[in-house]
């Protein structure tokens, strides 16, 4: 068994995450019984953010460059049908109805720390499947070192995206090692709930030790490159916003500290708490960056 | 009788005094919604922000009352004043906000906000603004106006035009990228310092008054 597989013992059972009221409480009977997964992957338990916290504070300028706006605009945007295409360097090109690989993918649930370059931050009860498990069903050739991702481009649905200030549509891409990650995530829901559209519904990217903007929302089109892709924040900004974009406290963003991070939904006299290198997952990803200088590779 | 007219009748009969508590009112209500969660999942970065903005309109607002005399007729000046330290107000309380509930310095100390004025542009040009606005502050009073003669308070006074594009400046630049919004507010600043600066208005920054008006 490899370093990152997870015991089956380890993942919540569908049936307590199903219920979103349920879902404290099984997550204190997991630790009663061993060590929840919260717990095996971060070293300390996450108490999630509240529901109400995590679905009206949003960045996805596609609905809207306000923090409210996704919450505000989340009805227009239709998800079914959705199907998403997987090509480029790989043996067996597919594209896949949502509905299918909501049937087909082993779904898990994890609770990470999830941290915005604009230093806030939250823990969301994630529900989705590895995006290994996904990569493995189209089979990446060996020239393959990168993965892109795209979100849908539909402007009559998506008022951001009827604005010229940014080239459309939005872009990530992560190293193949990053991708094909344990931790790294595609996400169907969030607290057993099918995702709000304002999280990026009905399928996004999570990758738990970057920053926010790197979990790329609503993905219509994932192509394995042997160059490194394009990524949105990085053709606006490249000098604030890098291709890694790995949570780091000692590398500032050019217009703000990141060493401190506010915990949202927590109240006007929220505490800032100490932000973690690789947001906590250290353990976890530091190796896949050995011998590189993070201030150069931000 | 004209709109003008109208207006400028109606402005002798109510006194300025009444903005000094109006002009609270705003911060006190958004104050309350913060307090008591009904601010969104950032109350203390929404208050901060709204706090800050709302003193860069006073300003704004305290620039228009002169293009509004010389091109509508319309005198508001006797409440210019008044918007003016609301203005400044403002601009204290959305320091203490910065400084209190976003970089708490009661329990982080002021290491973040050393680090932040000394090396973020948009953060320095948001205390110049506000350094500058103390001594206007502090004249904008009958009292002082005497004591340093009003020419004297004058040329101090034209210090509004700086505050007023370091303020725009420092909402510009705050935001992840160029948005529309500030970029409005920024060319509002711009236009209404030009103006001021435009030959045609007798060069008003000089002190000196357009004869022809």
């Amino acid at each position: 068994m490899s370093k990152y597989s997870l015991p089956e013992n380890l993942v919540t059972p569908k049936a307590d995450w199903m219920n979103r009221r349920a879902f404290i409480v099984g997550t204190a009977a997991a630790a009663l019984t061993g060590p929840s997964l919260a717990t095996s992957i971060s070293g300390t338990e996450l108490e999630p953010t509240s529901w109400d916290a995590i679905t009206k504070y949003n960045n996805f300028y596609e609905l809207g460059t306000g923090k409210t706006d996704p919450y505000q605009n989340r009805d227009l945007l239709t998800t079914d049908p959705w199907s998403v295409e997987i090509g480029g360097l790989v043996a067996n090109p597919k594209t896949f109805a949502f509905e299918d690989l909501e049937k087909q993918m082993p779904m898990v649930e994890r609770v990470y720390r999830f941290r915005c370059v604009e230093a806030w931050s939250s823990v969301v009860p994630w529900n989705g499947f590895q995006l290994s498990d996904l990569l493995a069903l189209v089979e990446p050739m060996s020239d393959a070192k990168y993965v892109a991702f795209e979100t849908l481009y539909r402007p009559e649905e998506m008022p951001g995206q009827r604005s010229d200030l940014y080239p459309w549509p939005y872009v990530e891409g992560l190293r193949l090692d990053e991708a094909m990650h344990p931790l790294t995530l595609m996400a169907t829901g969030i607290y057993g709930e099918s995702l709000p559209n304002q999280k990026g519904a009905p399928i996004r990217l999570v990758v738990p030790w970057k920053y926010g903007f790197k979990s790329i929302k609503s993905i219509v089109k994932i192509t394995l490159t042997a160059e490194q892709p394009p990524t949105t924040w990085n053709l606006i900004q490249p000098r604030e916003y890098g291709f890694y974009s790995n949570v780091n406290p000692e590398v500032s963003h050019p217009r703000w500290s990141q060493a401190t991070e506010r915990p949202i939904g927590k109240g006007v006299f929220a505490k800032r708490e100490e932000t973690l290198k690789f947001n906590g997952y250290e353990e976890h990803v530091a190796s896949l960056y050995d011998g590189m200088d993070l201030a150069e590779f931000f | 009788m004209s709109v003008a007219q109208t207006i400028n009748q109606w402005s002798k009969a109510v006194p300025a005094w009444p903005l000094y508590v109006l002009g609270f009112v705003p911060a006190a209500w958004w104050i309350y919604l913060a307090v008591t969660n009904q601010f969104g999942a950032e109350p203390a970065i929404r208050l901060e922000h709204k706090l800050g903005l709302f003193a860069l309109q006073l300003l704004l607002g305290s620039l228009l009352i002169t293009p509004l005399r010389d091109w509508f007729k319309v005198n508001l000046i006797k409440y210019r004043r008044a918007i003016g330290l609301m203005a400044f107000y403002y601009v204290i309380l959305h320091l203490a906000v910065y400084l209190f509930l976003d970089h708490q310095i009661q329990w982080i100390g002021w290491d973040a906000v050393i680090k932040d004025v000394t090396k973020r542009p948009y953060i320095m040009l948001g205390f110049l603004s506000l350094l500058v606005m103390v001594p206007l502050a502090l004249t904008s009073n009958n009292w002082m106006i005497r004591k340093i003669g009003p020419f004297r308070w004058r040329m101090i006074h034209k210090a509004t035009y700086l505050i007023v594009l370091a303020g725009a400046a420092h909402f510009v630049m705050l935001k992840k990228t160029w948005q529309l919004e500030p970029i409005l507010y920024f060319v509002l600043a711009f236009g209404l310092v030009a103006y001021r600066f435009w030959p045609k208005n007798g060069l008003r920054w000089l002190g000196r008054r357009n004869q022809t008006a």
